[in-house]
């Protein structure tokens, strides 16, 4: 059934996929975005970050609890890292802007 | 496939050997360690494994080097590449698509010839390129302003992350610790010549310590009061909305550091030489921002070269920190007066194509076979002397 759950729709992310990497240990947001690859494509994880969060929190409060630790609170919610451009952008814009006069920043 | 964070459980209160760094180049000789017996291994990672340089390049294994001992490596580098799935269980989506270098100037052409004979001679098949080849290759260059071009069929491109993954199961499964989110705060040598490494989970006694820290290492040999003399340098990357496959080989052009490649996901790949402010000899900052101005810089050789890529959209960047080395050529083996601690760094943006052939010959040296040229080539002491050799096929 988790197979056909869908969780990042840019990169056919399912379910599975997630709950597979959680199984083997990735209980770090950058690893399970890594290992399953949900979250880099054309939206950059607008859509499957809250539920991958959520995931994360459960699996690795379960992970606290086998280790005979108190579950930790905060870290788990946090977002991977975002990753410029908020919207994607075309190679000719950039181009041209990075022209003198353009609005490129400096080194 | 078993989970490593979770296999590896509390840290050992002593190894034989303990790594210092989970990147491409730790979790390589742990595994080629581990698979000559070697095993009681701690591998300690500050934070999650592909979150240095490891994770952070463009995937390319080439062997066009000026140099026969960089050339004859990367030969058997990209042979193990060939092997490795079947080797470790995953999917690398190596594809071997040639790497396709451009000059702009009679210098670099000149440089270009000299390389690809010295290539030749060493049995790599690259060869100068016709313009009308070089157009039935890569039809999207405008060949205006191209000198000249080289190609070597058998260079290719990997997807870093499960390369990684790779060694890193499959080190685990032969029995070494792999601790992730696990910072090394100091190294005491002991009297009988062991070491103590101070963690953020607890310390640990080994009787050998290898510096495979990358970036980092700089701030891993202070522990022991040793200056190296590489410094970080930060390296940007960006990444396109996917296309349907087109591009078969990298393209690099010499004068800019430009290099781009598809992946096997359809996106185009790009990075480019950029000037950085925060960081060049003596910097001991790692700065892994974004800049817009890697963005237009990229953008504008790109679109200049390639003009129908105007039309493609920028999806993501991000940058990795270049572990830089005076002649760009990596550090390893043991400083003076420091037996036990090795180090496996320096490897100037190119520690991901080389880790899989230096990972097995380090390896054999700490089995007690013989040290392959590179270790002596690569000591850290070569830096007392004058006039070394450099390596010019740096790119990016």
């Amino acid at each position: 059934m988790s197979g056909k759950v869908i969780v990042c729709r840019c990169e056919d992310v399912t379910l599975h996929d997630v709950e597979q990497a959680l199984a083997l240990g990735y209980l770090d947001i950058e690893e399970v975005k890594r290992f399953t690859g949900l979250g880099t494509g054309p939206c950059q994880g607008k859509e499957c970050l809250v539920p991958t969060c959520r995931l994360l929190a459960v699996a690795r409060a379960a992970d606290a609890g086998r280790q005979g630790r108190q579950p930790e609170a905060a870290p788990f919610a946090q977002p991977f890292t975002v990753r410029p451009p908020v919207y994607s952008v075309a190679l000719g814009t950039l181009a041209r802007s990075g022209r003198p006069g353009g609005q490129g920043d400096k080194p | 496939m078993r989970g490593f964070p979770a296999s590896a459980g509390a840290l050992a209160r002593e190894s034989e050997t303990v790594i210092i760094g989970g990147g491409i180049i730790g979790l390589g000789i742990a595994y080629e360690l581990a698979r000559r017996g070697r095993s009681d291994i701690s591998v300690l990672e500050q934070g999650y494994l592909a979150g240095g340089a490891s994770g952070r390049n463009g995937g390319g294994v080439r062997m066009q080097w000026s140099t026969e001992l960089n050339i004859r490596l990367m030969q058997q580098s990209i042979d193990i590449c060939r092997h490795f799935a079947g080797e470790m269980g995953i999917n690398i989506w190596l594809r071997q698509g040639g790497y396709l270098f451009l000059a702009r100037s009679a210098a670099e052409q000149q440089r270009m010839e000299k390389n690809v004979a010295l290539q030749n001679r060493c049995g790599v098949p690259t060869r100068m390129l016709e313009r009308d080849e070089l157009r039935r290759i890569v039809p999207e260059i405008d060949p205006q302003g191209i000198v000249s071009a080289c190609f070597n069929p058998r260079d290719g491109v990997v997807f870093p992350w499960p390369f990684l993954w790779g060694y890193a199961h499959r080190a685990a499964e032969l029995g070494v610790a792999i601790h992730t989110f696990t910072r090394v705060d100091g190294i005491e040598r002991a009297g009988d010549g062991s070491f103590l490494v101070r963690t953020s989970k607890g310390t640990i006694r080994a009787a050998r310590v290898i510096n495979a820290a990358g970036a980092w290492s700089p701030q891993v040999a202070r522990l022991l009061g040793i200056e190296l003399p590489n410094h970080p340098h930060r390296h940007e990357i960006l990444s396109t909305e996917p296309l349907k496959p087109f591009l078969g080989p990298l393209v690099s052009l010499l004068s800019s550091g430009l290099y781009f490649s598809q992946s096997m996901r359809g996106e185009i790949v790009a990075g480019i030489t950029t000037p950085d402010s925060a960081s060049g000899p003596g910097s001991k900052a790692i700065n892994m921002r974004s800049r817009l101005l890697f963005l237009e810089t990229l953008a504008a050789d790109l679109v200049a070269l390639c003009p129908r890529f105007a039309g493609v959209k920028v999806l993501r960047q991000w940058a990795g920190p270049y572990d830089v080395s005076p002649d760009g050529y990596p550090i390893l083996g043991e400083p003076p007066g420091l037996p036990g601690f090795y180090l496996a760094c320096g490897f100037v943006g190119h520690g991901f194509m080389m880790a899989p052939i230096i990972a097995r010959l380090y390896a054999e040296l700490l089995c007690g076979g013989t040290a392959h040229p590179i270790f002596e080539r690569c000591r850290l002491s070569r830096f007392e002397q004058q006039n070394l050799e450099h390596e010019e096929m740096i790119i990016g």
